[in-house]
């Protein structure tokens, strides 16, 4: 080894600006990397910022309740009232969620605590295909079978057997209203409300369902007792997830949902949901006064509430990761 | 009779599994109905025509052409948002798995891009065309595919975080111990090990892209022209199918339904396509 002194000192000394040179590339990629980092967390700073620069000069003309609680919408009149629409998207939010909830908690649990591997490798799919079509083709369905079976079916046998009950009663008989889109809706989160609570009940340990199956209790009663005690902030964060996820759809929504701004008061009556009321106007009102501000407002109120629901979720969620 | 309390029990955990599995069962029909429904309204009027001109004039009053500029305008879109995505995805996501893993500030990345997934992608849409007019840029294929890309961007680097984070420790570290630096391990060990995953990632993010009507509806703007430049607008397939069901002629709406189905098989041939290559590209990897 030690023929040739020389040789080998130039080796080491090679090997020495190597290890420099790698070391720096690592140091430049580290600082390029955090960078790029801190961009999602900036994104959502500018989004915000943007959008409340930009509503600002409606927010200062007028007070935010006028704007929260009005029921006037007239443009061209200088009245923007938001109350129509923000009712009318937690209306579709609420039916659709509620429409969602039971099926997808059954079927997660079935999932999770029953299946075999044979009927997961069948639901998998499904799952993943009910994800992956475009809300366009949703909306498409929507308008081809649920608005139809709503105007023909659901709504007279509704106003049959329950008309005497506002919620129920069919004033507008068209079919484009808030129970269509709460089953569009319902029928797109169902494959995030099932995925979620499927992975929160994979987190609870195995050994107290086999503590509880032990002492004799039945599946469902460990399902009951044991694993839903343990999983239920869970599945509320999912269901908060699913509700934001529904209460900013656009164009599913606004496919089926009839667009006429006025306060919903059964579910047979169209609804605006704010979502619709942007896609619709936006782009082509630049010349009304504080037209502009008025749907970035709208936006804004659409990003804040889905901000804060999100936040909720993630920060419950997160107890389950570890 | 009453029923003896064992039996009872019996019942109920029947009743139950019979409710759970009508659940999976309605779901299972809801996807059934759905595809049915666009493939029987679909097939009908989906021609070679449709996939292979562009519209003529009087299209959207039933006269001849196709919805070739949608699809051609869907596909550069998407590409374009899923290139520009991935570039800032790949690095957060290494970065967070590689060099931060669990810690505070970790946490606090995966909360944002949890909340901007949250963030409807209408306000996406309205933001971009906000910042558009401020900057006087007119609807173009390049600010679609910049909003549609801040709509893939956290769907994708979720799922390579997730990705990476399921991947076994012991080769990472077995390459930091041999003296690899952190960059080292995340190119030459976590990327080509995690390779299916993030395949799946970027293609899973393109098909939410392609997908989606709102972020490109005020920015990418709509035309009947097959789009041959960025700063130009461009049509896409999901408001192709939006605007050609808003005209009152039965032609225009048959041929909307057939857009949808050619929009439903691209999604599914590359939600599909993701899956298979995943499977292929898992040989490569240690086991």
């Amino acid at each position: 080894m030690a023929q040739n002194p020389i040789q080998s000192t130039v080796t080491t000394r090679n090997q020495h600006v190597v290890t420099v040179s790698r070391q720096r590339a690592d140091t430049w990629a580290r600082r390029v990397f955090f960078v790029i980092t801190v961009l999602p967390i900036g994104l959502i700073a500018v989004v915000l910022i943007g959008l409340l620069y930009r509503a600002w000069p409606i927010l200062q003309q007028y007070p935010l309740t006028d704007l929260l609680f009005g029921v006037d919408w007239k443009p061209s009149e200088g009245r923007f009232g938001f109350y129509s629409f923000i009712v009318g998207t937690v209306w579709v939010t609420v039916v659709g969620v509620g429409l969602a909830i039971p099926p997808c908690i059954l079927v997660a649990m079935y999932l999770a605590e029953y299946a075999g591997a044979r009927t997961r490798l069948l639901a998998k799919p499904i799952l993943d295909v009910l994800a992956a079509i475009p809300p366009v083709v949703y909306g498409v369905w929507g308008m081809l079978v649920v608005v139809p079976l709503v105007e023909t079916m659901l709504g007279p046998w509704a106003q049959h057997l329950l008309g005497f009950w506002g919620l129920f009663a069919v004033q507008q008989p068209t079919g484009f209203s808030v129970l269509s889109g709460g089953i569009v809706l319902a029928v797109m989160i169902t494959p995030l409300i099932i995925a979620v609570v499927f992975e929160i009940f994979n987190t609870v340990p195995v050994d107290l369902r086999n503590a509880s199956l032990a002492v004799g209790a039945t599946r469902w009663e460990t399902i009951r007792r044991v694993l839903l005690p343990q999983v239920m902030p869970g599945i509320i964060a999912a269901i908060v997830l699913g509700a934001s996820r529904a209460f900013g759809e656009t164009i599913a929504v606004l496919m089926v949902v009839g667009n006429i701004a006025q306060v919903p008061h059964s579910l047979f009556d169209a609804a605006y949901p704010l979502p619709a009321l942007i896609a619709n106007n936006y782009g082509d009102m630049m010349s009304i006064p504080l037209y502009d501000a008025a749907l970035l407002c709208a936006a804004l109120i659409l990003l804040v509430i889905v901000l804060l629901f999100n936040i909720l979720a993630t920060v419950v969620l997160k107890r389950f990761v570890k | 009779m009453r029923l003896q309390p064992w039996n009872r029990r019996h019942l109920i955990e029947r009743i139950m599994q019979i409710a759970m599995i009508g659940s999976l069962v309605i779901v299972g029909l809801c996807l059934g109905a759905i595809l049915w429904t666009i493939i029987a309204r679909g097939l009908p009027a989906l021609t070679w025509e449709m996939i292979s001109q562009a519209p003529k004039g009087g299209f959207y009053m039933g006269k001849g052409g196709g919805v070739l500029n949608a699809i051609l305008g869907s596909l550069y879109l998407a590409t374009g948002a899923t290139a520009l995505a991935m570039l800032v995805a790949l690095p957060i996501a290494l970065y967070l798995q590689t060099y931060l893993a669990t810690s505070g500030w970790a946490q606090l990345v995966r909360l944002a891009l949890d909340v901007l997934w949250g963030i409807p992608s209408i306000v996406y849409g309205a933001f971009g065309f906000t910042l558009m007019i401020v900057l006087g840029a007119r609807a173009s294929l390049l600010a679609g595919i910049i909003v549609l890309a801040l709509v893939e961007l956290p769907i994708m680097t979720r799922a390579m975080d997730e990705v990476i984070r399921r991947m076994p420790r012991d080769l990472a570290q077995a390459a930091l111990a041999l003296g690899s630096t952190k960059l080292e391990v995340a190119l030459r060990v976590v990327i080509p090990q995690t390779l299916p995953g993030i395949v799946t990632a970027v293609l899973l993010a393109f098909g939410r892209g392609i997908g989606d009507a709102a972020a490109v509806l005020f920015t990418a703007g709509y035309t009947d022209r097959i789009p041959t430049s960025l700063s130009r607008p461009t049509a896409s397939l999901p408001l192709a199918v939006f605007f050609q069901l808003g005209t009152p002629y039965p032609e225009v709406r048959e041929r909307g339904y057939a857009s949808a189905l050619i929009l439903t098989i691209i999604v599914l041939v590359v939600s599909f396509g993701s899956r298979w290559l995943a499977a292929r590209l898992q040989r490569y990897t240690v086991k």
